[in-house]
């Protein structure tokens, strides 16, 4: 019974959290990384472009529910989604025509790109603070609990509980869906190959026949539904906040790195790797040592590796250590 | 005098742009906004040297700010005996183990061959070290936050004059950059610039929740001043015979003694404040002169001339004899090192240090734009992109409003669009910095005053 409420304790308070926030991050850090593949510049508007799809997909669930239209217990912001993205799609291309194509024209070095990104993210951030403002938003309704942890325990007559919310279930729904999708584009579709070949070496890509332009609009395309969808998921399961959005870059940086910069699976299974070692290491284990432990050996501390203030350090040493060991990140294999 | 008459020309037109502020505004206001643009300008030049002399991209300019504040905090705080005798000797013992894993792995990366084994060894030796650390710190780290906590609950510092500090700030960020540059320095110029900013989070993460060392969140105030106080300065002799000098032709056209006092006063109490901030621009304008001479000096140096040579083709500089990653790494710890003493600066003129402030948009991004804008590779362009940037970034509320006003004068007081557009004048900064940025890399890449080598 002791190790089976230990387990417990551990899926409640480690796994689904980090299942839920690596799934968050694994968005991100696709986006980052298919930019970084095909555009070939590390993109530090990422945070700001998501907050701009959440933002979207806010003010239209709110006109939404003005209007009265909901989906009953799932949020409506789900029905909100599919509109935010095909604004958001229009977003990232105008961007592109504007700002980015100058440069991808003038082959400009990729650094400079970069800096570019600064700018769009500056200007995003304005953007997206002017119209909704800075504070606090949720969003969500409809049903918020899938179990709820005294009911679990009424259930199975354990100590500890379990509660699920159901924005956690769908986060990690839509992404595994998401990213399904996105694989089988990528890896079976004739654009998908043709993406990847031009990720792998431009030049025999151009020579090849692939029109450059639709591959690069198709990439704005697929980063506009990204960046929407993460950014939408992130705000529902915790709250929308335009600084958050822009201090979660980081940890997406790290786990597009850590899965290795240019390839998509890589930092899919990187945000997971991020999430999770960011919540096992700052985790207080006293509870846990508790149950499995017999009562003469009970930890006196907290058995804390770190405290939780370092839960963002945690994953910046992780990419630090990747890169002075394996600079291509843990999972190199492919590039896109 | 011909071919530098653009850079006079820029400067005069921003000095005209402060002046007009006093004019307009306040002496006040102005003065501090001319603090604030020295203070950017040291670390603009800190980027500059990086970015523009060596092509090194280092956004982890917060971090070596936020140190060099720190060291400000060591330095010119009186140190707290109480705290020392609580928990004192278990931190010394900490530093001591850390020192002690440092010189083991240097030990072991030396003497064995590259393997496995060692690298899971040195793994297992960190992990065990921290564990270690933790145990034996903990509670000299909780009977130092427990002595006093609302006012003390730290180490305190030296009690040296907060001036020398700005060397000391110097020597902390130039010892960080030498550990960020023998890890980071050989990627590539994204990634340099996506692990600078990271390894910056975790310094700030460190300053910010390590509440011994200095506080952390809770923020160290009241810090000494290299300057008179203003209530002192109101109450001395000689200062107040100053400002009825200087204003003695406003005060003699009142006829009433008593008026003619009151008017005095409020004089004096205005005065005082101009007067700290001068003390502070007479302060930061040497050091800014000073390191101008300095860099302008070594870019036209030999040495300079070596360092564009890297920068512009590394493989043929490398072909030539040049060791490039020990130039890059001397670089780093140069450029680094001014931006500590801008930290310090920073921290000298506020008096207090607040860990939380220290964000990467205010601290990394905006002295990026500062220095793109600027003219990167050209020492005045890089003061002046500091000067017209942090004009721009305070002076960008009230000519958003005016902005606004003008837009929507067809609209009544109430109308929705004028008061939410109202409210958020604060965040039209983020816009007027985002478009000058990608208007200036697009139209004039090469910053407003572009660098521009002359050989002698």
């Amino acid at each position: 019974m002791d190790f089976l409420n230990a387990i417990i304790l551990l899926l409640n308070y480690i796994f689904v959290p980090a299942l839920t926030y690596g799934s968050q991050l694994a968005l991100g850090a696709i986006f980052v990384t298919l930019i970084y593949g095909i555009l070939r510049f590390a993109n530090f508007a990422t945070g700001d472009m998501m907050a701009f799809g959440a933002m979207v997909t806010i003010l239209i669930t709110w006109y939404f529910q003005s209007i009265g239209i909901s989906l009953g217990v799932l949020p409506t912001a789900l029905l909100a989604i599919p509109f935010a993205i095909i604004f958001m799609i229009g977003y990232m291309l105008f961007i592109d025509k504007f700002v980015f194509r100058y440069y991808r024209v003038s082959k400009s070095p990729p650094v400079q790109l970069a800096m570019v990104s600064i700018g769009v993210m500056f200007v995003t951030q304005a953007v997206v603070r002017i119209i909704i403002g800075p504070a606090d938003r949720r969003f969500f309704d409809g049903e918020k609990f899938i179990i709820k942890a005294g009911e679990f325990k009424e259930m199975t007559g354990l100590n500890e509980g379990l509660a699920i919310k159901s924005s956690q279930v769908l986060t990690i729904f839509i992404t595994l869906i998401l990213v399904s999708i996105l694989f089988w584009f990528l890896n079976k579709t004739k654009t998908g190959k043709s993406m990847r070949a031009y990720s792998d070496n431009e030049d025999l890509a151009l020579l090849s026949g692939i029109d450059p332009k639709r591959v690069v609009m198709i990439t704005w395309i697929i980063a506009g539904i990204l960046a929407t969808i993460g950014g939408a998921l992130y705000g529902l399961d915790k709250s929308f906040k335009p600084f958050t959005y822009f201090n979660n870059m980081l940890p997406i940086f790290a786990a597009a790195i850590v899965g290795g910069i240019g390839n998509p699976f890589g930092a899919f299974l990187g945000g997971y790797v991020i999430a999770f070692s960011e919540i096992f290491i700052t985790y207080a284990y006293k509870k846990f040592f508790m149950y499995i432990l017999p009562e003469s050996m009970e930890p006196e501390t907290l058995v804390q590796l770190l405290s939780t203030d370092y839960k963002f350090a945690v994953s910046f040493s992780i990419l630090v250590i990747v890169l002075l060991y394996r600079p291509n990140g843990i999972f190199k294999g492919k590039v896109l | 005098m011909r071919k530098n008459l653009n850079i006079i020309a820029a400067y005069a037109i921003m000095m005209g742009l402060i002046i007009l502020v006093g004019i307009f505004q306040s002496w006040n206001v102005a003065l501090s906004i001319f603090n604030m643009c020295l203070i950017s300008a040291v670390m603009t030049m800190g980027a500059n040297v990086q970015w523009g002399y060596a092509g090194l991209i280092n956004f982890g300019l917060m971090g070596y700010a936020a140190l060099g504040g720190l060291a400000a905090v060591l330095i010119s705080v009186d140190p707290v005996p109480e705290a020392w005798s609580a928990g004192g000797f278990d931190i010394l013992i900490c530093l001591c183990l850390i020192i002690a894993i440092v010189f083991l792995i240097r030990f072991i990366l030396k003497n064995f061959e590259k393997s496995k084994i060692r690298t899971y060894g040195i793994a297992g030796i960190i992990i065990a070290g921290i564990v270690i650390i933790r145990i034996t710190s903990e509670s000299g780290i909780e009977a130092i936050e427990a002595v006093n906590p609302a006012t003390t609950g730290f180490l305190g510092g030296l009690g040296l004059p907060i001036v020398f500090s700005w060397i000391v700030g110097a020597f902390f960020a130039a010892g960080l950059a030498f550990i960020v540059g023998k890890v980071a320095l050989g990627l590539r110029a994204d990634y340099l610039a996506i692990a600078t900013l990271l390894i910056s989070e975790i310094v700030i993460a460190i300053i910010k929740h390590e509440d011994w060392l200095a506080r952390g969140v809770k923020n160290v105030i009241g810090l000494d001043r290299p300057v008179p106080y203003e209530v002192n300065l109101q109450t001395t002799e000689w200062f107040i015979n100053l400002v009825a000098k200087f204003n003695s032709g406003k005060l003699e056209l009142i006829s009433n003694i008593a008026d003619k006092q009151a008017a005095l006063n409020q004089l004096v109490i205005e005065g005082s404040s101009v007067f700290v901030k001068l003390c502070y621009s007479g302060l930061f304008l040497i050091v800014v002169i000073v390191l101008l001479i300095v860099t302008q000096k070594a870019l036209y140096s030999p040495w300079g001339r070596m360092m564009r040579a890297i920068r512009d083709n590394e493989e043929a500089a490398n072909a030539m004899g040049k060791n490039v990653v020990k130039q890059h790494l001397l670089i780093f710890i140069l450029g680094s090192a001014i931006v500590g003493i801008a930290g310090a600066m920073l921290v000298t003129q506020d008096g207090l240090f607040t860990p939380g402030s220290y964000r990467p948009m205010r601290y990394t991004f905006l002295i990026w734009v500062m220095v793109i804008v600027g003219g990167s590779g050209n020492n005045f362009g890089a003061i002046l992109g500091g000067f017209a940037v942090w004009f721009l970034w305070i002076e960008a509320a009230p000519i958003s409003l005016f902005l606004i006003n003008l837009f929507t004068m067809g609209l009544p007081e109430t109308h929705e669009l004028k008061v939410h557009l109202t409210e958020s004048v604060p965040y039209f900064r983020y816009l007027m910095m985002g478009m000058g940025l990608l208007l200036i890399m697009r139209y004039r890449p090469k910053g407003i005053l572009p660098e521009k080598i002359e050989i002698k």
